[in-house]
């Protein structure tokens, strides 16, 4: 089972309610798809700029591995804070750990409610579904 | 991540009922292996990290299972003159035991695939990609008229393996009788492997290794394929799996079907005239004129790219000089062996030239490239 502190979208980023803001990172899932669970095969993570607005389920970057290329979307509207500069140089974070430090960027939402995104059990059933 | 499926690894993990497979699919699972759709077939797109399977063929030696790949073989009074008639390259003097490489194109020069051409005494064998084995089937059978020939698909039958990496000969003759070192590069020989009588041998590969790639009944193709791994553990081999082939084949500047060559990239412009003949001897031949005027005046030249940058030229992203658009990427990855981003691309020809700088487009953001001439990668030519 996946943290159930948090929200998810079906394309496997997670929201997390950190006071007033929301840190937004990838699944597991998300990083054994595109790493094909070899932390070396992520090459890349496009980072946004601070300051920047985005509205609910906008791309607000990319992730690279050898072979694939995918958006990051945000699962809140709001204002991107701050980023996990971290991440841009030790992309292997985000396969040892992506529910914590592997946290991407931070957003200063319009609403803190993440009623409009999947729970833990509804994204479990969605990975379930996608598997079989 | 909804644009995860612009990459072949981001394809949906699950097979669809109408995939097909080798006979070596589940032993493609067992070993661990990711496996994607690759044009309608099942296949391991790697075993482990890719950029490692890259430097196991560039230093040692891999295996590739390739039975999804098309096999062909014309026969009858005519097939020498008929796979003239409808290959570019000059099938009647290629010597016996020998193979070259050709393509298959429309009236209009375009082509629908490219193959390798194997001519022996009683027939010639075709190898096509998997993605056009029915089209070139069709074509060909479309255009018999004229010819005695017979021709016939020996896809499902016949397994095909390759083992490529300076390594290769080393562990192949573990296993067969047939004289490797007296078999030179694009040729091929009949030997016994793993006990199995007439094999096909051919000195061939898409790695820009030394390599083998050999032919035999599908119902045997786990147990060579298991022989093989064994006699080649101590020099180092491992399965290689067709995400690291097309890095290799990428480096080594071969072109790929659906991304150098294509309906709309002509074998000329991509630098493949070595592959087609004007010769008069030759005949006519499907797509002849159309290529011969290209030849005359090409506006495009296939070259490289490499940058120093973070980001991997893809497939579709545009080229630019200055504020011009100037091509598109036509293949990328990390290239491991290089240690830098690489990437092929159709430039015009003033700006097709070693040295120039281009600027990579993803999404608005530019990365600085250089123009290299290809391969990037040549193991002859350091």
């Amino acid at each position: 089972m996946r943290p159930d502190d948090r929200r998810y979208l079906p394309s496997h980023e997670w929201a997390k309610l950190d006071d007033e803001t929301v840190l937004v990172g990838i699944t597991d899932f998300a990083v054994k798809e595109l790493s094909s669970g070899n932390e070396g095969d992520l090459v890349y993570c496009d980072m946004p700029e601070v300051g920047r607005l985005v509205a609910q389920g906008e791309t607000f970057g990319e992730i690279e591995s050898v072979k694939a290329v995918a958006d990051l979307n945000c699962p809140v509207a709001g204002e991107i804070i701050e980023i996990n500069a971290e991440i841009e140089e030790h992309l292997e974070v985000l396969s040892q750990d992506p529910w914590r430090k592997g946290w991407l960027i931070r957003v200063k939402p319009e609403s803190t409610s993440l009623d409009h995104l999947l729970d833990a059990e509804a994204y479990e059933a969605l990975l379930e579904k996608s598997e079989h | 991540m909804a644009g995860a499926d612009r990459g072949p690894t981001a394809r949906p993990p699950v097979p669809s009922f109408e995939m097909k497979q080798t006979s070596l699919h589940d032993v493609h699972a067992a070993l661990g292996a990711k496996l994607v759709d690759f044009a309608g077939w099942h296949m391991p797109v790697q075993y482990g990290p890719i950029l490692d399977e890259v430097r196991c063929v560039r230093e040692r030696v891999g295996l590739f299972d390739l039975g999804h790949m098309g096999r062909v073989w014309v026969s009858g009074p005519d097939a020498l003159a008929f796979v003239d008639h409808v290959v570019t390259c000059y099938t009647a003097k290629i010597p016996l035991g020998s193979i070259r490489y050709g393509l298959l194109c429309r009236e209009n020069g375009s082509p629908i695939d490219d193959l390798l051409v194997y001519r022996q005494e009683d027939g010639i064998f075709l190898v096509v990609n998997a993605s056009n084995t029915d089209e070139d089937l069709a074509w060909m059978r479309a255009h018999t008229a004229g010819f005695d020939v017979t021709i016939e698909d020996q896809t499902i039958e016949l397994a095909m393996l390759a083992l490529q990496g300076q390594a290769s000969a080393a562990v192949l003759s573990k296993l067969t009788d047939y004289d490797l070192a007296g078999l030179g590069y694009y040729k091929f020989a009949f030997g016994t492997v793993c006990g199995l009588p007439d094999v096909r041998i051919s000195r061939t590969g898409y790695t820009g290794e030394d390599g083998f790639e050999v032919y035999f009944p599908d119902g045997e193709s786990e147990r060579v394929w298991n022989e093989l791994l064994a006699a080649g553990e101590s020099e180092g081999l491992a399965p290689i799996g067709l995400g690291a082939r097309d890095t290799l084949r990428l480096e080594a500047g071969m072109a790929l079907f659906g991304h150098e060559i294509d309906a709309e990239h002509n074998p000329i412009e991509a630098g493949l005239n070595f592959a087609v003949s004007f010769k008069e001897e030759k005949g006519d031949w499907i797509g002849r004129e159309p290529l011969l005027r290209v030849k005359e005046n090409p506006r495009r030249k296939l070259i490289g790219i490499t940058t120093d940058g973070k980001r991997v030229p893809r497939q579709g992203y545009e080229l630019y000089k200055d504020d011009q658009a100037i091509g598109r990427v036509c293949s990328g990855a990390v290239s491991p062996t290089i240690g830098k981003n690489i990437g092929s691309a159709y430039l015009p020809v003033d700006l097709a030239v070693a040295g120039e700088s281009v600027d990579l487009d993803i999404r608005g953001k530019r990365q600085a490239c250089t123009v290299v001439d290809l391969p990037f990668y040549s193991r002859t030519r350091k």
